[in-house]
């Protein structure tokens, strides 16, 4: 997994395919970035992902009650037309932004 | 019949077996001829079957888990079954948001992910005895049948 961080700031290019299997390695890595560099924003990055289930919804969800407890915020960029539908789905939209492709 | 067709699957609870469950599916149907989203339905909903019975039927021990598929007319039936913990409460768990493992990030939306991307769902379980969830997905709802005037 791609992990980027700029300052506070963490961004996670996700898998071609964000499952359980991946989405294990991804909390466990990104929990471990988010403490050691005191990040307070999550990018979630879609660009190579074109599947996904609910455990995806599950990280990024777990993600967020980390950040937000410290004040900060999650958002997605570059989800292609299936995985902005789930992520609509799911009702995450609620706590997290879509952004189209600047960054 | 002409147009069925069937196929089973064994394979253990690993989480690196859910991508190969849910690829083994989406191959199986491509006979129906669908399209990618009815594709990504699948997979979607197979992934997220599998998912259950390696986390919440085996609690992450290393069992079985069978799928069993079968195309009749237009339509796919799927089974995917595990012989692990059971449910308690069939309904509770397939309301949306509900886990009993939230602490390990699991948002609670996998029946209803299930539910939305299936035409019919059914889930069978006794606790103690493991799990069953039947799915069907009609394929090719809605297109339009065309066919080529020969010369």
């Amino acid at each position: 997994m791609k992990y980027q961080v700029q300052e506070n700031c963490l961004t996670i290019f996700l898998p071609n395919e964000l499952d359980h299997h991946n989405a294990e390695e991804i909390r466990r890595e990104s929990d471990h970035l988010i403490e050691r560099n005191h990040i307070r924003y999550v990018i979630f990055d879609f660009r190579e992902t074109n599947f996904m289930d609910s455990s995806g919804i599950g990280v990024m969800m777990g993600r967020y009650k980390k950040v937000y407890m410290l004040g900060g915020e999650v958002c997605a960029v570059h989800a292609n037309e299936r995985m902005k539908k789930m992520l609509m789905m799911s009702g995450i939209t609620k706590i997290m932004q879509i952004y189209e492709g600047e960054k | 019949m002409e147009n069925t067709n069937e196929m089973e699957l064994i394979f253990d609870s690993r989480s690196s077996n859910e991508s190969f469950a849910r690829v083994a599916v989406a191959a199986f149907m491509t006979s129906l001829n669908p399209t990618l989203e009815e594709v990504s339905d699948v997979k979607t909903s197979v992934s997220e079957a599998v998912t259950n019975a390696v986390i919440h039927g085996y609690e992450g021990e290393v069992h079985n888990i069978h799928i069993r598929c079968r195309i009749e007319g237009g339509s796919l039936y799927i089974e995917i079954e595990d012989k692990g913990k059971g449910i308690e409460d069939v309904q509770a768990a397939m309301e949306p948001l509900f886990t009993t493992k939230p602490d390990m990030d699991r948002s609670g939306m996998g029946f209803s992910f299930m539910e939305a991307f299936m035409d019919e769902l059914e889930v069978v379980s006794r606790p103690g005895e493991g799990t069953i969830v039947k799915m069907k997905k009609i394929i090719g709802k809605g297109r339009k049948l065309w066919t080529t005037q020969s010369l």
